[in-house]
C-alpha cells in the first residue's frame, strides 16, 4: 500500500499519540535541546511539518539519530506537546523498513570498552536497528 | 520489610557496585531487597509510540509477576525504572496498549496496571523518610560538597514519573543532606549526559558531559552521585581528561555513611 | 378552561432552519386549551409583540407560550408585552427551542420533534401558572468597593462624586495597589506614581469615600440594595489618630529582617514599617510575627520614641458591620510563583528576576533609587534579556492558559526606558508573538525597534546557566531555525498573571462566580461586562481578567455608573418567585434551613389549624425579601410542604408529564 506524504504524516501523528495542533510554535522546545547542536530539523521545526502534513524531509533528517530521547523539550513544552514521541514516530517509520538499520552489528565489537553498561548497547540497537 | 526487586540488566555485572552497596545498606535500615524471580530485560529504552507492543511485553511479564506477589516493585538503575513506570501507566490509561498486551500473554490474570514501583530513592523518601535515614548514619560524610546528577529519566516526563519536580528536583539533595554531606545545587543536573549515543557519535556525548562537568565543578562539586549506570559511564569515559570529577552511585555513599560499605 | 396562546419564533433562521416552526405551531393547536398559534420571523421584534397583544386580546387569552430563543434573553421582553395587554406578566412561559434545540442540533427531524415536545411541556406549566405581584425592597445608598488599587479607586471617586458613600476596604496597609510599584507608564511613560498618587490623595480626602485599609471583609449576608458586610479592621497597633506619619518609629526599630513586599522582597524593612514614601494612610502598621515585642515581650522602643504616644501594642482586631446597596469587587492580580519553573534559574541566580522587581529596580523609589544594577554585584549590566509569556499560554498544570495582556507593552516600555536611559545596554526581547492592540501601542512597540534598536527575536528561552559571572540564555530562534546561547548580565521575566489569592474566598462569600482561572465571572461576556451575574455585584479591573491601567479605568468607570443606576433607586421590585411554606404539611424538620444559601429560611412555632383542631408546631418560615427563589428547599423538603412560586413542584411534574 502507498501513502501519499500528507496520509503518512497523518499516520506517523496517529500512532504517536501526540497532538501537534497543540502547537503554538514558541520554540521552547529547540531552546535548550541538549542534542540541537547536531540536529539539522531542531524539534520546533519537526513538529511544524508535521502539523503541515509534511514527512520526508524528517525521515531524512539526522534529527532522528541524534534525538536521545532525553524528554526535555516534552517536559517543558508549554502546550503538553511530545516532540521527542514525534520524533520517535518517524525514526521508527524508516527502521522499520527493511535494509534502514543505522547500526552495523559487525562493527559493534570496536566501539564496546571495558566498562560500557549493557544498558548502553541495548539502548542503542532499540534505537537505531529494527 | 521484604521488596520485589528488579535489578536489570547492567546491576548484575557492569554496574554490581549499585546493587551490591543497596542490598547492604537496605540490611542496615532494616529492609531486603528480593530478586523477582525470572525478571526480564525492560528494554532500556521505553517504546515511545502506541503500536510497539512487543516491546512493550517483558517489562509487563515483571509487573505482573509482583502484582502475583504484594504489588509493590522496587527498581534501582534508572532506565529501568523509567520504562517499567511508563509501561505501567499505559497498561493502566491506555485501554488499546492494555488489551493488545493482555490478549498476547494470555496471563492467568490480566494485568492492568496495579503494582506501584518504586525507586530505591522513593523506598528512602516515602517508605524509611530522609530523617530516619539521618539518624541511622554511623559515618557522616561531613564536609563533602556532592553534586546529586539527576540525568533525565527519573525524571521526565513528570506526569507519569511522578518522582519529582523536573525543573527543580531536591530528592538526591536531600539524600546527600541525610547522609551528612553538603549538596551542591548546580545548572546541569537534570540535563542529558548523552545516553547511547555514546555509540554512535562520541562527540556529542564528551559535548554535553564536558557541560555538565563544568557547570558541577563551576559550583565547587567535588563529586557526583547518579542512579543510573549509563550516566556513570559517560560521566567517567566521555569527561575531558581535564575535568576528573569523582562519580559514586548514590548506593556507595549511603553504604558508606551506613558503615557498611567495607563488608561489600 | 384556559385559553392559551402559542407564539414559535423562528429568529431568522437561528431557530427556522433547523426547526420546523410552522408544524410546531400547527402540532400545538390540537391540545386542549391552545386558542391561537401562530409563527413568526422575530417574536421580540415590535411586529411580535403586537402580534402577541393582538391575540390576547382577539382571542381573549389568558396565557401565553413563546417558543423562542432563552428566557435570560427575552422573557423581561415577552413579559412587559403582555402586561401592556392587559395579563399579568408570570402567565408567561417561555420554551427555549433556540440554545435547548435548534443550536445545538443538526438533524431538523429531530430538532422539530423536540421543539414540540419543549412547547408542549411549556404550555402544561403555564395551565399551573398563577398571577405573582412583585414586592418591593428600598435600596441602602451606600456602596462598598474591594480593593484599593487604581481599579477600586476609580470606581470609588466616580460613585462619590455623584454624590453616594462608598467605603473602600483595602487588605493591605495603603491604598494604591500594584499601580503604586511601577515605575512608568506606556504607552506614555509618564510616571505612575505621579498619575496615581493624586487619585489616592483625592480618595482619602472625598467627603463621600471612608477607606479602611489593613482590612478584610469577614462575612457578606443580604442581597441586592441590602446587603450588609463586615469589616475586620486588623489591629495596626498604631493609633491612626495620634500618629503623625514621622517614622522615627520604622527607623530605631531593631528588626529590620522583614522582606518589603512593596519592593517585591528586594529589601528589607522594618517590623513596624509604612510601605511607601506616598502611602495612605502615612500611618505604620506593626508586623507582629516580625515584632520583637511581640515575639519576645522584650523591646517597646517604637513606643519609646513615638513622639505622639500612638503606639499601641494591645490593639485589637475591630469588627465593623454596614449595609450597603451595592458591592463592587476590585481585588485585581498578582503575578505566579516561579516555583514550578525552575529551567529559568529564578531561585538560583539573584540576576533573574521578575519584570515587577524590574520595576522596583528601576523605580527612583526603589531599592536601588533608580540605579540600574545587579543584585549579584551591584554593577551595572551590560545586556538584559527580556523573556515574554513565561507561565502565560501554557495549557500544562505549571502555567496559565491565557494571555495575560499587559507583558508585551511592558517589555517594550522596560527596553525603551534601559535604552533611553542606558545607550550601551545591549538588549533583547524573546517572544511567541507579539501582541500590541490598543491606541498607540504598535506603534509603541515598534519604536523600541526601530528608533532604540531593541532586538526582537521570535523565540522561546528554554534555559538560563551561570556561566561564571553572567548568564547564559538558552533560546530558539523560530525564524531561522537555530539554537542561541545568549550571554547576559540580567534576565527578566514576563511573568503570567493570576486573580488575587482571596479572589475564591470572596466569591463563595457572595455567590458571585468565578472562572477555572478564578477571575470573577461577568454576566455577560459583550452586553454585561461589569456585572457579576449575581445581582447588585460589580466588577472592576483586573479581577475580571487580565487588563491594562487604561483598560482598568474605563472599566472601574463603567462599574460605577452600574452601581449608580441602582443607587439612584428608591425602591426595588423583588422576584415574586420565591419560596412558600405549606404549614398545613410542613413537619418541622428545618431540612430547608440547612440547604438555604441565602439564610432565608427561620423556624417559628406556630398555632396551625389541623384537621379543624388548633395545634402549636414548629414551622419554617421564608423571608422573601431573602429568598432569591433556587429552590434548594424545594428539593430538600421531605413533605413536599416547600414550593417556589412560579417553578411549583406541580408545575414541573406537569412539564416531565408533557415529554414523557
Amino acid at each position: 500500500m502507498h501513502l501519499t506524504e500528507k496520509e503518512e504524516a497523518a499516520e506517523i501523528l496517529r500512532i504517536s499519540g501526540v497532538k501537534a495542533d497543540n502547537c503554538m510554535q514558541c520554540g521552547k522546545c529547540s531552546a535548550a535541546c541538549p542534542a540541537g547542536a547536531k540536529m539539522d530539523i531542531l524539534p520546533h521545526r519537526f513538529v511544524w511539518e508535521l502539523m503541515n502534513g509534511r514527512v520526508n524531509n524528517l525521515a531524512a533528517s539526522n534529527t532522528l539519530w541524534q534525538c536521545l530521547s532525553c524528554f526535555t523539550c516534552s517536559a517543558r513544552c508549554p502546550r503538553g506537546v511530545d516532540p521527542a514521541k514525534l520524533i520517535e514516530a518517524v525514526r521508527l517509520s524508516v527502521i522499520r523498513k527493511q535494509g534502514e538499520n543505522r547500526l552495523n552489528v559487525d562493527e559493534l565489537p570496536a566501539e564496546i570498552d571495558e566498562m560500557m553498561p549493557q544498558q548502553a548497547l541495548v539502548s542503542a540497537l532499540r534505537k537505531y536497528n529494527k | 520489610m521484604v521488596y520485589n526487586y528488579y535489578p536489570g540488566c547492567t546491576l548484575s555485572t557492569k554496574a554490581k557496585q549499585l546493587d551490591l552497596y543497596a542490598k547492604k545498606a537496605a540490611e542496615a535500615l532494616g529492609f531486603e531487597l528480593a530478586e523477582l524471580k525470572e525478571w526480564q530485560c525492560c528494554g532500556a529504552v521505553y517504546p515511545l509510540v502506541q503500536d510497539e507492543i512487543g516491546t512493550r511485553l517483558s517489562s509487563v511479564r515483571s509487573l505482573a509477576a509482583a502484582a502475583a506477589i504484594d504489588g509493590k516493585l522496587v527498581t534501582l538503575c534508572s532506565a529501568c525504572h523509567h520504562v517499567l513506570k511508563r509501561v505501567n501507566s499505559d497498561m493502566a490509561e491506555n485501554k488499546e496498549i492494555n488489551a493488545k498486551v493482555n490478549a498476547y500473554l494470555e496471563l492467568d490474570k490480566p494485568y492492568q496496571g496495579e503494582t506501584q514501583v518504586l525507586h530505591y530513592l522513593e523506598v528512602l523518601r516515602d517508605e524509611i523518610g530522609f530523617e530516619e535515614l539521618a539518624k541511622k548514619v554511623v559515618k557522616p560524610l561531613t564536609g563533602r560538597k556532592i553534586g546529586a546528577y539527576y540525568g533525565c529519566l527519573l525524571l521526565r516526563p513528570a506526569g507519569v514519573m511522578q518522582f519529582d519536580d523536573p525543573e527543580n528536583p531536591s530528592i538526591l539533595e536531600d539524600f546527600i543532606k541525610a547522609l551528612g554531606a553538603e549538596p551542591v545545587v548546580y545548572d546541569y543536573r537534570n540535563e542529558c549526559c548523552g545516553g547511547y549515543i555514546a555509540l554512535k557519535d562520541k562527540s556529542s556525548a564528551q559535548n554535553m558531559v564536558s557541560k555538565i562537568l563544568t557547570s558541577a565543578a563551576n559550583k565547587g562539586v567535588e563529586a557526583l552521585i547518579t542512579a543510573c549506570p549509563l550516566c556513570s559511564y559517560n560521566l567517567q569515559v566521555n569527561a575531558a581528561a581535564a575535568q576528573p570529577l569523582p562519580i559514586f552511585y548514590f548506593t556507595e555513599l549511603l553504604a558508606e555513611a551506613l558503615g557498611v560499605k567495607e563488608e561489600v | 378552561m384556559q385559553k392559551i396562546g402559542v407564539f414559535v419564533c423562528w429568529c431568522g433562521s437561528n431557530i427556522a432552519a433547523t426547526v420546523d416552526v410552522a408544524r410546531v405551531a400547527e402540532s400545538v393547536k390540537s391540545i386542549p386549551g391552545v386558542a391561537f398559534a401562530a409563527d413568526y420571523r422575530y417574536m421580540c421584534s415590535e411586529g411580535g409583540q403586537e402580534l402577541m397583544q393582538k391575540a390576547i386580546k382577539d382571542y381573549g387569552l389568558s396565557r401565553v407560550v413563546v417558543c423562542s430563543c432563552s428566557p435570560r434573553m427575552h422573557e423581561a421582553t415577552f413579559r412587559k408585552a403582555a402586561q401592556a395587554a392587559g395579563l399579568n406578566p408570570y402567565l408567561v412561559e417561555i420554551a427555549n427551542i433556540r440554545e435547548h434545540c435548534s443550536w445545538v442540533h443538526k438533524d431538523k427531524e429531530v430538532a422539530t420533534a423536540k421543539a414540540i415536545a419543549l412547547a408542549k411541556a411549556a404550555i402544561a406549566k403555564v395551565k399551573l401558572n398563577t398571577p405573582l405581584v412583585s414586592g418591593e425592597s428600598a435600596v441602602v445608598k451606600r456602596a462598598l468597593v474591594i480593593g484599593g488599587g487604581i481599579a477600586g479607586l476609580q470606581t470609588a471617586l466616580d460613585i462619590a462624586e455623584a454624590g453616594y458613600k462608598v467605603d473602600i476596604v483595602e487588605k493591605t496597609p495603603s491604598i494604591g495597589g500594584k499601580m503604586s510599584q511601577l515605575d512608568k507608564t506606556f504607552p506614555t511613560l509618564d510616571c505612575s506614581a505621579c498619575i496615581l498618587t493624586p487619585k489616592m490623595v483625592e480618595a482619602a480626602t472625598h467627603e463621600n469615600i471612608t477607606i479602611y485599609t489593613y482590612s478584610e471583609i469577614e462575612k457578606v449576608s443580604g442581597y441586592v440594595g441590602q446587603f450588609e458586610a463586615v469589616i475586620r479592621k486588623k489591629a495596626r497597633s498604631v493609633s491612626v489618630d495620634r500618629c503623625s506619619g514621622c517614622g522615627i518609629c520604622s527607623e530605631k526599630c531593631p528588626s529590620k529582617k522583614a522582606k518589603s513586599e512593596f519592593d517585591q522582597g528586594l529589601r528589607n524593612r522594618s517590623a513596624i514599617y509604612i510601605p511607601f514614601a506616598q502611602a495612605i494612610p502615612n500611618v505604620p502598621v506593626i508586623d507582629r510575627e516580625n515584632c520583637l515585642k511581640f515575639q519576645t515581650g522584650k523591646c517597646g522602643i517604637c513606643a519609646k520614641v513615638c513622639p505622639a504616644g500612638a503606639i499601641e501594642y494591645e490593639q485589637e482586631d475591630e469588627l465593623v458591620t454596614q449595609k450597603y446597596g451595592a458591592i463592587v469587587l476590585a481585588t485585581g492580580f498578582e503575578p505566579i510563583d516561579m516555583a514550578k519553573f525552575g529551567e529559568f534559574n529564578y531561585e538560583y541566580c539573584p540576576d533573574v528576576i521578575t519584570s515587577l522587581e524590574f520595576e522596583r529596580l528601576t523605580n527612583a523609589a526603589g531599592p536601588t533609587q533608580g540605579h540600574l544594577v545587579r543584585l549579584s554585584d551591584g554593577k551595572k549590566p551590560k545586556s538584559i534579556v527580556f523573556v515574554s509569556c513565561v507561565g502565560s499560554r501554557d495549557t500544562t498544570e505549571r502555567g496559565k492558559t491565557y494571555c495575560s495582556k499587559i507583558c508585551c507593552m511592558y517589555n517594550a516600555k522596560h527596553a525603551m526606558l534601559v535604552k533611553e536611559k542606558y545607550p550601551d545596554i545591549d538588549v533583547q526581547v524573546f517572544y511567541i508573538d507579539v501582541r500590541t492592540p490598543g491606541k498607540s501601542f504598535d506603534e509603541f512597540y515598534r519604536r523600541a525597534v526601530e528608533e532604540y534598536g531593541v532586538q526582537y527575536t521570535k523565540g522561546m528561552v528554554g534555559k538560563i546557566t551561570e556561566e561564571g559571572d553572567h548568564l547564559l540564555v538558552h533560546a530558539s530562534d523560530v525564524a531561522s531555525g537555530a539554537q542561541l546561547s545568549v550571554p547576559a548580565d540580567m534576565v527578566v521575566l514576563a511573568t503570567a498573571i493570576k486573580p488575587a489569592a482571596d479572589a475564591r474566598k470572596l466569591a463563595t462569600m457572595l455567590t458571585a462566580s468565578i472562572d477555572t482561572n478564578d477571575f470573577f465571572t461577568e454576566a455577560h461576556p459583550k452586553l454585561r461586562p461589569v456585572e457579576s451575574p449575581t445581582a447588585g455585584i460589580f466588577l472592576s479591573g483586573v479581577c475580571q481578567g487580565p487588563k491594562d491601567i487604561p483598560e482598568t479605568v474605563a472599566q472601574a468607570g463603567a462599574a460605577a455608573v452600574k452601581v449608580l443606576g441602582l443607587l439612584s433607586k428608591d425602591k426595588l421590585l423583588t422576584n415574586p418567585c420565591v419560596a412558600t411554606c405549606n404549614e398545613q404539611t410542613c413537619s418541622g424538620c428545618l431540612a430547608c434551613e440547612k440547604v438555604c444559601p441565602y439564610g432565608a429560611i427561620s423556624a417559628e412555632y406556630k398555632l396551625v389549624n389541623v384537621k379543624g383542631l388548633k395545634e402549636r408546631r414548629l414551622i419554617a418560615q421564608v423571608n422573601e425579601a431573602l429568598c432569591q427563589g433556587c429552590g434548594a428547599c424545594t428539593v430538600a423538603c421531605p413533605s413536599g410542604a416547600m414550593d417556589l412560586k412560579g417553578f411549583s413542584n406541580k408545575q414541573i411534574m406537569a412539564e416531565v408529564d408533557a415529554i414523557c
